[in-house]
């Protein structure tokens, strides 16, 4: 039987996710040996025509280009994964979404008339049907794996979904919510990156996106007692994953603060 | 006869792109470079927020280097803040930022590079054939990607860093149990030299104006002066004065130029020429056995300084994580207040540049960020300028690999550069 074919394509990202699969450096030389890497320009310049089996797909739609691009995709796959914060939320780029483009591009270049960009950076499953989502800046490669072995043994992936806070409890690592008295978005954030940031003393700012079912509105009246600056638990929120919907609501119930600065023009 | 020539994409790079030569009565008439990498606006949206964000969202500008994006941001902000970090944590930041040499290179010396010298369409191939370079290849890399995890929590986007420090110094226990692995990388980087000494380079040598830091007293990676083959000699505050970009229209990235308004070249060609002196004795004892001569004026031999720079970090890693034992706290306290700041260090592509002004609530007002594919675009065009003539006689398909190569010795970054170059070339 011929091996599966796996396609890997980017959008606007910064490409972390897709070298999470080459830096897979025990598991690569295995995983070619039962998938074929059919399109992956990151990886090899060899391509192999479509349709494929499985298309990984990381980064944002931020461009009309893109937008078109993506339909073109879905035809040519049967699976399509969206891998990482980038394609399953808009990513850090979709700050843009709540700016004008306008005045962000001109604090940036002299000639905004030259870029093509749309006024928003979206998740891929706002264009077209996606069927497993991987979260994460950048993806646990392991999840990766997981994907795809899922695909070999034709059963769904097994991907946990609780938040964070249950990890800390397991591992028996310190909240530093509690311990240290700094806001942590763990309780509302996703499980997947083993717990780095408070295992590293700080807290979570959310790179793996809303934990489903979590309600925000507790976690956020608890976090605020312990702000260290005016603005804070706001940063976490609008950070990596800020254009996730749970996140983007969870903003609009904490109080304004007063931030608007002026930029710098290239 | 106007003919359009589509040749396949460009592979092994990061970022998006398309070139199109257009010739004229057989010679070459317009040569442009077009970048479609989408602008991800980072220098925009960083203003109103609070600085200690800043290296989170720096570091996703690129996957490859986050850490040099995190390295160039801490030194500003700790610049503009007036901070001063620990001995220490400098010492530690050297070691994470060994660690990202240490990937980086592995990457694109065995698995993005390599492959067009040996006539490979990428190490998954040449693995079939050559399955103890690629497990070589990959040993490296992980090495680095472990040390990257010892340090920060993960290789890709590390947590640890902050402004004022670390978060947290990482145990002595996870930083001395990699020693052996890294003397091991070492042995490693000596035998990538001398592999990197047999491999066929194209000819192919321009004068070029090399632009590296500098320090006496050591390699400078974390940072140093700003130093050039003409001469120059820049503090990080005068960057901007003598280094200028502009945005041109083809282009979703901005190029520079000096401000004599010539093109210059960034990275480890620039590094070695100029620095040769501060690498450490294996380093150079490494290029001596390979009959290495200076200056390398050859862009596709980038791959070559860059294998020496991995015996240089390895070297230097493994003395770092011997040597890790840290006793203060690993983050320094300090008030908020208005200034501003620049920072520079040498991520592995290239100079990497960074300005920001904090008000008084910490609050970033100003920001701007010139990576090393910038600076290096306008030469990668001058270079394709002088390449082509001979290129375009070629077929197509070897057309094609031959431009992609030039461009691939550049490691031309993420977000600043090309994935995908749908080459065209127009004949009239
Ligand atoms: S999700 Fe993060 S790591 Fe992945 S491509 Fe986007 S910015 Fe990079
Ligand atoms: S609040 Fe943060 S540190 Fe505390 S248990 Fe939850 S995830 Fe862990
Ligand atoms: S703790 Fe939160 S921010 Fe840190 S890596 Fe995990 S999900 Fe990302």
């Amino acid at each position: 039987m011929a091996k599966p074919t796996v396609a890997v394509y980017k959008f606007s990202s910064c490409d972390g996710c897709q070298l999470s699969l080459l830096n897979l450096e025990d598991e690569l030389l295995d995983l070619v040996g039962v998938v074929e890497l059919a399109y992956f320009l990151e990886a090899r310049r060899q391509t192999l025509p479509g349709p494929y089996d499985i298309a990984l797909v990381e980064g944002s739609v931020s461009t009309p280009h893109e937008a078109e691009r993506i339909q073109e995709i879905r035809k040519q796959c049967k699976t399509l994964v969206a891998i990482g914060a980038c394609a399953t939320s808009g990513g850090i780029q979709a700050l843009r979404n709540t700016a004008s483009l306008d005045d962000l591009a001109l604090k940036v270049y002299e000639h905004p008339e030259y870029l093509h960009s749309l006024p928003t950076s979206t998740p891929i499953a706002e264009h077209v049907k996606v069927d497993y989502e991987l979260w994460g800046c950048p993806v646990n490669k392991y999840q990766l794996v997981e994907v795809i072995q899922a695909f070999l043994q034709k059963r769904r992936p097994n991907l946990p979904s609780h938040s964070i806070c249950l990890d800390c409890k397991r591992k028996g690592v310190v909240c530093v919510m509690v311990a240290y008295g700094m806001p942590c978005l763990g309780p509302g954030t996703r499980t997947g990156c083993g717990v780095l940031c408070p295992s590293n003393g700080r807290g979570c700012y959310g790179c793996f996106g809303p934990a489903p079912h979590t309600d925000l509105k507790t976690v956020l009246a608890s976090m605020n007692y312990v702000e260290r600056h005016p603005g804070e638990v706001k940063g976490l929120l609008l950070n990596i994953s800020n254009n996730a919907p749970a996140f983007r609501q969870a903003v609009d119930l904490l109080p304004a603060v007063p931030s608007e600065t002026t930029g710098g023009k290239k | 006869m106007n003919q359009d020539i589509h040749i396949p994409a460009l592979a092994r790079v990061e970022g998006e792109g398309a070139l199109t030569i257009r010739l004229k009565d057989g010679a070459v008439n317009e040569i442009v470079l077009n970048i479609y990498e989408p602008p991800r606006f980072f220098e925009g949206f960083l203003l109103g927020r609070y600085f200690q964000d800043v290296p989170d969202i720096t570091a996703r500008i690129c996957g490859i280097c986050p850490v040099a994006y995190q390295m160039s941001s801490v030194q500003a902000l700790e610049a503009a803040l007036q901070v001063t970090i620990s001995p220490e944590v400098r010492l530690l930041r050297q070691l994470l930022y060994c660690a990202e040499y240490i990937e980086s290179h592995a990457l694109h010396i065995y698995m993005l590079q390599a492959p067009d010298l040996v006539g490979y369409e990428s190490a998954i191939s040449l693995a079939a054939d050559a399955p103890d370079i690629v497990k070589r290849a990959l040993r490296l890399k992980k090495i680095g990607n472990d040390l990257l995890k010892a340090i920060g929590g993960r290789s890709v986007h590390p947590v640890n860093t902050c402004v004022g420090g670390f978060y947290r110094w990482p145990t002595v226990e996870a930083i001395h149990a990699l020693v052996s692995e890294l003397e091991w990388a070492r042995e490693a980087s000596i035998e990538t030299v001398k592999w990197a000494a047999t491999l066929k380079y194209p000819e192919f040598e321009q004068d070029y104006e090399f632009v590296a830091l500098s320090r006496l007293e050591e390699y400078s990676i974390y940072d140093g002066y700003i130093v050039s083959t003409t001469g120059r000699r820049t503090s990080p505050e005068e960057f901007e004065k003598f280094y200028l970009e502009t945005h041109v229209p083809h282009s979703n990235a901005l190029h520079s130029h000096t401000a004599e308004n010539t093109t210059y070249f960034v990275g480890p060609l620039a590094r070695i020429n100029l620095n040769f002196k501060q690498l450490r004795p294996i380093a150079r004892q490494a290029a001596k056995e390979i009959g290495l001569k200076l200056p390398l004026r050859n862009p596709y031999k980038g791959l070559l300084a860059r294998a020496i720079e991995l015996v240089h970090t390895t070297d230097l890693a493994v003395q770092l994580a011997k040597e890790y034992a840290p006793t203060g706290p690993s983050f320094k306290e300090f008030k908020v207040r208005p200034g501003e700041g620049y920072g520079v260090s040498e991520a592995p592509r290239g100079l990497l540049y960074h300005r920001y002004v904090v008000d008084e609530q910490g609050l970033i007002r100003f920001a701007r960020i010139t990576p090393p594919t910038a600076q290096n675009f306008a030469q990668m065009e001058a270079d394709l300028w002088a390449l082509a003539p001979n290129v375009v006689k070629q077929p197509q398909e070897q057309a094609s690999i031959s431009f992609e190569h030039l461009l691939r010795s550049y490691d031309p970054c993420i977000s600043c550069a090309t994935h995908f170059l749908n080459l065209k070339i127009d004949y009239e």
